[in-house]
């Protein structure tokens, strides 16, 4: 304990409790991984060697294809909506006295503690009232749902520590608003607007729930899985999809953590 | 200042938040080229009067007139006046140069021309060479430079700067105070400036407007408010004073006097007597008016006083002393004009306490 201050002096049990913690969340998910090279059908231990074989055999197959295109669609369409939206929530939070602001946010946070199931089932109750056919859209309206507290969540922090003076120099220098959004409070809060695409883009890519509910005849990807399930032969390729969603949405959420932080901590002022 | 030069005209102005009046009534004429100082404590409207110039804030009645146009209409995008803000607003996201060249973007100036003005404002600066800096990574100083720049280019009728050393610590706003000044005189723009330090408003203003609680308590130069304070408050907020409750004496129409409470009575002019005879008033003196000696002082109104404290401050010596029908101590600064050793007189020594008659100011009774 020769360096360090009393606060940040390590803590042995609490440096193990991390690290268990960390096996615990992350050994099962890699078991994923790990199968998805296995060349066998089964899911079983001793591993029977190496193989690319299951990539390759969902290379080839169409109705993957598909599922990953309509997932990509309604992921850019969800991220870029739940994002213009997230930017003005934010920036009405933090610019303007609204009365009852604190409830407004606690509202507009509150599908993060609500079940999907709950959510999915008013939502497919409501829309089959309406008589509105389910699809893609209404998947897309589901995950908008799941996907604005993330956005505001994101953005938040970039509004809160953006000095309001900053936009009235920017008027007082002869812009008006439009000029002023796009010179000045666009290019403070883009790292958290490209955070906050990347995340809602990655929850919605991933989301299962409400898709289950709401989802017509075209499959997102983690629809076309659980689809798959029922084959037992299928489940190595069903393994190795699953393997590359993980990949790809861990990688963007590190992106967008990234971003999301980038400038808040060295004097943004 | 008569009506006719006013460059900026206040008329009438108040501002509530809600219930709460932050300016009452507040009239006042700022005139072309000067440098004009809204001078007060903190929470006194200052920043609210500012931001009204500037068009952030609307009158709740009132108006005001920029070069004679009235602006109540007129966003602040397009009023004839640049603001430093308290924070400078420095755009963290853009480097030295696109700070300063921020508002010329409408005028489509070629690059060169452009680049020009930049470096000219840089020399202005005194910051040559800065223009690739990033705004993170400047100090104080050169933010609140940048900022003035960064106005300053655009030409503005009116440089509105709210404490805009205040950030600063002692010496750098010190320098700064002397180089605002050269500043203002060199480019001639009118400069309204907000300040809560009476020292940096005397010493750079033309004019001052003394606030407080959203009023405009007095408007004049810095020696008009310091050698005549039309009252009680403003003689306080700015430098010490001493006050003495007095009444006044007009003997027939020729001779008028006030008698004090502890200064006896004091011979002044008629013209400067508003008040009948027999009228409260109050009479003010500042320490430094005032004189200690051994022995009475030829000519002069003097008085038998005691020490009671000293403080000796290099350049001057600050003493309270009593004085027979008074409890309250009176204070008095003197200057150190010679190099004494240890005759400092002690705590209860006998001194003459002495003015000139001159140096009085009256003021309406509380
Ligand atoms: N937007 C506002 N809403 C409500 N009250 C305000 C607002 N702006 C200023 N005030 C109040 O008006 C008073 C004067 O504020 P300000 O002009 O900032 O004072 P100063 O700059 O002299 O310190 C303060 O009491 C402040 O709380
Ligand atoms: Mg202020």
């Amino acid at each position: 304990m020769s360096d360090g201050t009393y606060i940040r002096r390590p803590n042995r049990p609490l440096q193990i409790y991390a690290v268990i913690f960390l096996i615990v969340l992350y050994v099962p998910v890699l078991f994923i991984p790990m199968f998805s090279f296995n060349d066998s059908i089964y899911v079983r231990f001793p591993l029977q060697g190496f193989t690319l074989q299951w990539y390759g055999e969902l290379w080839t197959r169409e109705p993957v294809w598909n599922a990953l295109w309509n997932s990509v669609k309604v992921g850019l369409v969800v991220s870029v909506i739940s994002t213009v939206l997230g930017v003005v929530a934010a920036r009405a939070i933090t610019r303007y006295r609204i009365p009852g602001k604190g409830t407004m946010v606690t509202f507009i946070m509150m599908p993060l503690v609500i079940p999907g199931i709950i959510f999915g089932v008013a939502l497919l109750v409501l829309l089959s009232r309406m008589g509105v056919p389910l699809s893609l859209y209404t998947v897309g309206l589901g995950h908008l749902i799941i996907c604005l507290p993330f956005g505001v969540a994101t953005l938040l922090p970039r509004f809160e520590g953006f000095d309001p003076s900053m936009e009235e120099a920017s008027a007082d220098l002869g812009e008006n608003g439009w000029w002023t959004f796009w010179r000045v409070t666009f290019p403070m809060v883009f790292p958290g607007v490209v955070a906050s695409l990347l995340l809602t883009f990655t929850i919605s890519f991933d989301e299962f729930i409400m898709a289950f509910f709401l989802t017509g005849t075209d499959p997102t990807l983690p629809m076309y899985i659980w689809g798959q399930l029922r084959f037992p032969q299928e489940f190595p390729s069903v393994l190795a999809l699953s393997a590359l969603i993980l990949f790809v949405s861990f990688f963007l959420v590190f992106v967008a953590q990234r971003l999301g932080r980038a400038g808040l901590d060295n004097g943004n002022t | 200042m008569t009506s006719s030069d006013a460059f900026i005209s206040i008329r009438n102005v108040n501002k509530f938040f809600g219930g709460f009046q932050a300016i009452d009534d507040v009239s006042m004429d700022i005139g072309k080229g000067e440098f004009f100082s809204l001078l007060g404590a903190s929470g006194c409207g200052k920043t609210t009067l500012l931001r009204m110039l500037a068009g952030f804030e609307s009158t709740s009645s009132g108006e005001i007139l920029i070069d004679g146009q009235p602006t109540a209409d007129v966003p602040p995008h397009h009023r004839p006046v640049n603001m430093v803000f308290q924070s400078y607003a420095i755009f963290p996201h853009l480097n030295v140069r696109d700070n300063i060249a921020y508002g010329l973007r409408k005028q489509r100036l070629p690059k060169a021309k452009r680049q020009e003005m930049v470096e000219e404002m840089l020399d202005l600066i005194k910051l040559p060479g800065y223009g690739t800096r990033k705004a993170n990574e400047l100090s104080g100083g050169q933010r609140q430079r940048i900022a003035l720049a960064r106005a300053l280019i655009l030409r503005p009728k009116v440089l509105l700067l709210d404490e805009p050393l205040g950030a600063l610590d002692k010496q750098l706003r010190e320098q700064m105070q002397l180089e605002l000044r050269a500043l203002q005189r060199q480019v001639g723009i009118t400069f309204v400036f907000v300040t809560h330090d009476q020292e940096e408003a005397l010493t750079l203003s033309d004019r001052i407007a003394v606030m407080s609680g959203g009023k405009v308590l007095q408007v004049d130069t810095p020696h008009g408010l310091y050698e005549a304070p039309r009252t009680r408050e403003v003689a306080s907020f700015i430098g010490n004073m001493n006050f003495f409750p007095a009444t006044v004496r007009r003997n027939g129409a020729s001779a008028g006097a006030v008698e004090t409470e502890g200064l006896g009575t004091i011979p002044v002019p008629l013209d400067i007597l508003t008040k009948p005879d027999g009228a409260p008033v109050q009479v003010a003196l500042r320490p430094e008016k005032f004189a200690l000696s051994d022995t009475r002082p030829d000519g002069a109104l003097a008085v038998q006083a005691r020490l009671s404290t000293s403080a000796y401050l290099g350049e001057r010596s600050h003493h309270y002393v009593t004085i027979d029908g008074r409890e309250e101590p009176v204070a008095v600064s003197t200057p150190n004009l010679h190099r004494l050793a240890g005759d400092d007189a002690g705590t209860g020594a006998p001194v003459w306490l002495s003015w000139t008659p001159e140096s009085i100011v009256i003021l309406d009774a509380e």
